[in-house]
């Protein structure tokens, strides 16, 4: 049977003694200590690296994904009643252009199960095809279906021949 | 130990114990395992080698599980690997490891060899161990071979050119097979993609089946005794047993080898050179790997001897003389009397050791 007395005695060798088994217990446990803490060095000293090698695209994401401002070139000049869809860090986002004249924007990633909506300008609403929610158009509330809150919405500033989105 | 008396832990261990072992039969796998016994005495040392190999071996797996996580073959497979060796966080370190570790493992499968070899652990009944042996060291050869290509970097790509002159001097069907292999005439992104497969997949799929065959044969047969301990009588001859003391001993053969693996593999990080480039001249000293340079040299070495074909014609004779030899050793050697030391094949074993590491060296040589 695998148990410690079998390791114990690679470690001690065979003792026997009545009168030793307290000391050889302290012996052992220390025995044991010293072994454990070692096999942590080292499970340490493998582990730390190969979780920083897997971990090295979720850490850069996060570091792309921690931008605040993002600047569309150009954007001033999308059609009335149209979408640019955009990368805002890592995430999709969407640039609306209402009829009114106002520009909205607003992370695409439905609230229920994260997949990317959609801008349904003959229904002047946002759609997401996954499980059928349905988003208002200008404000990014969710109108109905399972979609449990709003969407994101950005700051949005127009200046000449760009337009600036940044986080509210 | 009386129940009353045993600490709570220890009972619910047992009662897992017990519940394993109905279903598992762990008890009887442990009675057999500390029947299991390792003659011990002066040349226990070489006992270990094996299981050094397979040390290694299991590094290259997990390594090479890790290396996969970044690499991509094919065009890109520089780009990837640059990125692995200096873009990654420890990717230089992963890299390394699985570099050096392959290098250490062929140097380790070569001193079981010869050790095997020296021993006489071929002889009846273990002959099967030794051409399961011949053939997991073919392996490991092609293993290196195929891996070494996969950075596509300079040295990569033209010792992977110089080696593949190997294969393509043998007679008639040297140049078709290694077109096949190599994807046409040139070493370009279609090498990397198939030698990629043939480094992850292929071989894998071929070295595990030999390589339990392997392990199962030493459960079999039981670790050979060398001929001075064959010598003494029953009575001298000690053993240890495998489980615990062995294992551990072998678990302690491992530990320092994880060490030098972690010393050499973080103090002398492999390199990656410029990106191969087939209009590039080759750089200053070209060569394969160490364990491809005594071959590269007696191919170079006759081919000077012997201008033209006749030069390479004899150099793979000769290889293949000298294999074909080295595989059946167990019919020439077959006599296990005790005692009997055979000291001819001593001598051709030594004088392949002292002609194969003569050779190489001769190689390093003359770059």
């Amino acid at each position: 049977m695998i148990n410690k007395a079998t390791i114990d005695e690679i470690l001690n060798g065979h003792q026997d003694e009545k009168a030793q088994e307290s000391e050889d217990l302290t012996r052992r446990s220390f025995l044991w200590l010293g072994a454990g803490a070692i096999g942590a060095v080292y499970v340490g000293a493998i582990g730390y690296p190969v979780y920083k090698y897997l971990a090295t695209p979720a850490q850069r994401s996060a570091e792309a994904g921690a931008v605040t401002e993002t600047t569309l070139d150009g954007a001033d000049a999308l059609p009335v009643n149209s979408a640019l869809m955009f990368k805002f860090g890592t995430k999709p986002a969407m640039l609306i252009h209402h009829e009114a004249g106002n520009f909205v924007a607003m992370e695409a990633v439905c609230t229920h199960l994260g997949c990317t909506v959609k801008f349904e300008p003959e229904n002047k609403r946002i759609f997401c095809a996954c499980h059928g929610g349905v988003y208002d158009a200008v404000s990014g509330v969710n109108v109905s279906g399972p979609p449990p809150k709003p969407l994101k919405t950005y700051k949005v500033e127009v200046q000449n021949g760009r337009i600036i989105v940044a986080k509210a | 130990m009386d129940a009353s008396l045993s600490p709570k832990p220890e009972a619910k261990k047992t009662r897992i114990y017990h519940w394993l072992d109905e279903r598992l039969g762990i008890e009887g796998m442990l009675v057999h395992a500390k029947e299991k016994t390792v003659p011990s005495h002066k040349h226990q040392f070489w006992y270990y080698w094996g299981g050094i190999s397979l040390f290694f071996f299991v590094v290259q797996v997990l390594s090479g599980i890790l290396l996969l996580v970044y690499y991509r073959p094919g065009a890109e497979a520089y780009e990837s690997v640059r990125q692995i060796t200096y873009d990654i966080q420890f990717g230089w370190l992963i890299r390394s490891a699985h570099s050096w570790s392959a290098n250490l493992m062929v140097f380790a499968v070569f001193v079981h060899m010869f050790s095997v070899f020296f021993m006489k652990a071929y002889r009846r009944p273990r002959e099967f161990g030794w051409w399961s042996g011949l053939g997991l060291l073919g392996l490991t050869m092609v293993f290196g071979f195929s891996g070494y290509l996969l950075p596509m970097d300079d040295l990569a790509y033209f010792a992977t050119k110089v080696g593949l002159e190997i294969p393509a001097s043998i007679p008639l069907v040297g140049t078709i097979v290694t077109d096949i292999v190599r994807g046409g005439e040139e070493i370009t992104a279609v090498t990397t993609q198939r030698f990629f497969a043939l480094h992850v997949v292929i071989l894998p799929l071929l070295y595990l089946p030999f390589l339990a065959f392997h392990v199962w044969l030493v459960q079999k047969h039981g670790n050979a005794l060398p001929p001075s301990e064959e010598e003494k009588p029953a009575a001298e001859r000690r053993t240890i047993r495998f489980f615990p003391d062995f294992l551990a001993k072998d678990f302690g053969m491992w530990l320092l080898m994880l060490n030098v693996l972690a010393i050499l593999a973080s103090m002398y990080p492999w390199q990656l050179g410029p990106q191969a480039d087939a209009l590039a001249s080759a750089p200053q000293g070209i060569h394969p790997e160490w364990y491809f340079m005594s071959q590269f040299q007696i191919l170079k070495v006759f081919g000077r001897w012997f201008p033209g074909a006749t030069g390479e014609f004899l150099g793979i004779a000769l290889f293949t003389i000298g294999l074909i030899l080295w595989s059946i050793i167990p019919f020439i050697d077959a006599e296990s009397k005790n005692g009997k030391r055979a000291k001819l094949v001593n001598y051709i074993g030594l004088a392949a050791l002292c002609g194969l590491i003569a050779v190489t060296i001769w190689g390093y040589w003359e770059l």
